[in-house]
């Protein structure tokens, strides 16, 4: 699996999951259309991605479609990698 | 901008969609003065029905308590009807002064603060008092005005999952290095009826210098063993930096919030929170009539105690009829439902029996969650209770749900 999805995906699970929840989050589990996630708390992942890979995700990219997936956030983290090389 | 058949168009497409998603909120029209039985007109253009209320933030049911009503009767013919002013000009008078004061002594703070509302605490206390030197810790189900009201301010915002203390610690640790630490949370939450576990917050907060926002709009008057509220209950009286709380519901339920705690957070909010400063505070009537409820809930602790009495009894009536009951002791009883269609059916199903009661489902609980939330008075007797769970159990057995449990609900309603 690519260390960015996994990443991604080991974060989303423990920050947002309350105990006791036994849904799994795939790659393609939708996060905020599916409730896991919302707007008041994306706040965190948003950070967590800033912090990690060393980008800054303006604004505007973060959409709720760009972070409704992991594979969607995963290509969010890669196109401003690149940016910022 | 002329309002064009275009402009038109499109607010008219956006609420289509509000409707197609299930979204829209009709208003019910009430005929009565509020209390435990009331008078509907639903759909609107229907005969008047009556209805027991069970949906109403009147838990100390004073919201048409007589003495009430004569004292807010007192205030309009001896201060009038309205200020015209905001606070700092010609705004203020001294009744203002008096029920913050009285606010105060019954919250066991330093200073109170009236708002218009306590969406307007919430939403102007964050700005006014922290900067972007500092971080707001909220839990995740905190009211939709707090989060507004952080979303205005330039701290930095952070949410600990609902009531997880090991997630706050992890996230107060990695905060260390801001200049203020402010833990937030409702004390009652709102759908879920529970209790925030403000014993361990307060610990937390002393072991990492934060300081502790509560919003206890959903038990100042009830909660705790004399109705100072959620610190009362847990244990931390004197240990909250910041209150808000609601003059809208159990203290006579007209209108007006207010801001209460260390000294200094309450200056800033009148120096600097801008609901306050760029709006009229609550009318002299309603300050007047809120006054005499601070008498009523000091004096005598009967009404909360009545209400304590009346959310046992409703929540044992539930549960025997076999309910699936969200736990808890506050007077917010949730019945899970589970189905987002199921709950307004059921809720439907009521009204024909003569019991108000609303659905709630996503978004405003989260998904898979939806229920029927039920709220007790004090102004409801034994007699109001008995007959509603004759509807609950009448509508319970139409859908055949009575006696299943979250995962066989689930099952029923999935395809």
């Amino acid at each position: 699996m690519d260390e960015i999805v996994k990443v991604v995906r080991d974060y989303v699970t423990r920050e947002y999951l309350e105990e006791g929840d036994e849904r799994e989050i795939t790659e393609t589990t939708p996060l905020i259309s599916g409730g896991i996630v919302d707007s008041f708390s994306m706040v965190s992942l948003l950070r967590f991605l800033e912090k990690k890979y060393s980008i800054h995700i303006p604004d505007a990219a973060a959409t709720p479609d760009a972070f409704d997936t992991v594979q969607s956030i995963a290509a969010l983290v890669r196109r401003f990698q690149k940016a910022e090389v | 901008m002329a309002f064009t058949d275009t402009v038109r168009n499109g607010y008219q497409t956006e609420i289509e969609g509000i409707k197609a998603a299930g979204l829209f909120k009709g208003e019910r029209y009430i005929h009565s003065p509020q209390g435990s039985e009331i008078e509907v007109e639903f759909p609107v253009g229907s005969e008047i029905k009556k209805c027991i209320n069970m949906c109403a933030n009147n838990y100390l049911g004073l919201s048409s308590h007589p003495d009430v009503i004569a004292a807010a009767h007192a205030g309009l013919d001896s201060r009038g009807y309205g200020m015209s002013s905001v606070r700092f000009i010609c705004g203020t008078q001294d009744i203002h002064r008096e029920l913050e004061n009285r606010l105060t002594g019954f919250l066991g703070t330093e200073d109170t603060l009236l708002f218009p509302s306590c969406m307007d605490a919430n939403g102007g206390f964050f700005e006014a008092c922290l900067n972007e030197q500092d971080v707001m810790i909220a839990d995740r189900l905190v009211h939709a005005s707090i989060v507004d009201g952080m979303r205005l301010c330039k701290a930095m915002q952070d949410t600990f999952k609902h009531s997880d203390m090991g997630h706050l610690e992890e996230k107060l640790q990695e905060h260390q290095d801001k200049r203020y630490r402010m833990i937030i949370t409702d004390g009652v939450f709102s759908m879920d009826g529970d209790t925030a576990k403000l014993d361990q917050i307060v610990s937390l907060a002393e072991k990492y210098k934060a300081m502790v926002f509560l919003d206890d709009s959903h038990a100042t008057g009830f909660i705790g063993r004399t109705g100072r509220g959620t610190h009362e209950h847990c244990g931390v009286l004197g240990k909250i930096d910041v209150i808000t709380t609601t003059l809208g519901k159990a203290l006579g339920g007209a209108s007006g919030g207010c801001v209460s705690g260390r000294r200094e957070l309450v200056e800033m909010c009148r120096q600097r929170a801008r609901p306050f400063l760029f709006s009229n505070s609550v009318a002299p009537v309603i300050v007047a009539g809120a006054l005499k409820v601070m008498d009523l809930i000091t004096i005598s602790t009967d009404r909360r105690d009545k209400l304590e009495w009346n959310t046992k009894y409703w929540r044992g009536l539930l549960k025997e009829a076999g309910f699936d009951v969200k736990e808890g002791d506050s007077p917010i009883v949730p019945v899970m439902l589970y189905d987002a269609k199921l709950a307004q059916d059921f809720a439907h199903g009521l009204f024909d029996e003569g019991v108000y009661a609303v659905g709630f489902f996503f978004p405003v609980v989260p998904k898979g969650q939806a229920r029927i939330r039920t709220q007790l008075s004090a102004a409801h007797e034994k007699h109001h209770l008995d007959t509603a769970i004759k509807a609950f159990k009448k509508v319970g057995e139409q859908h055949g749900i009575l006696g299943l449990g979250k995962k066989e609900l689930v099952a029923k309603y999935a395809s």
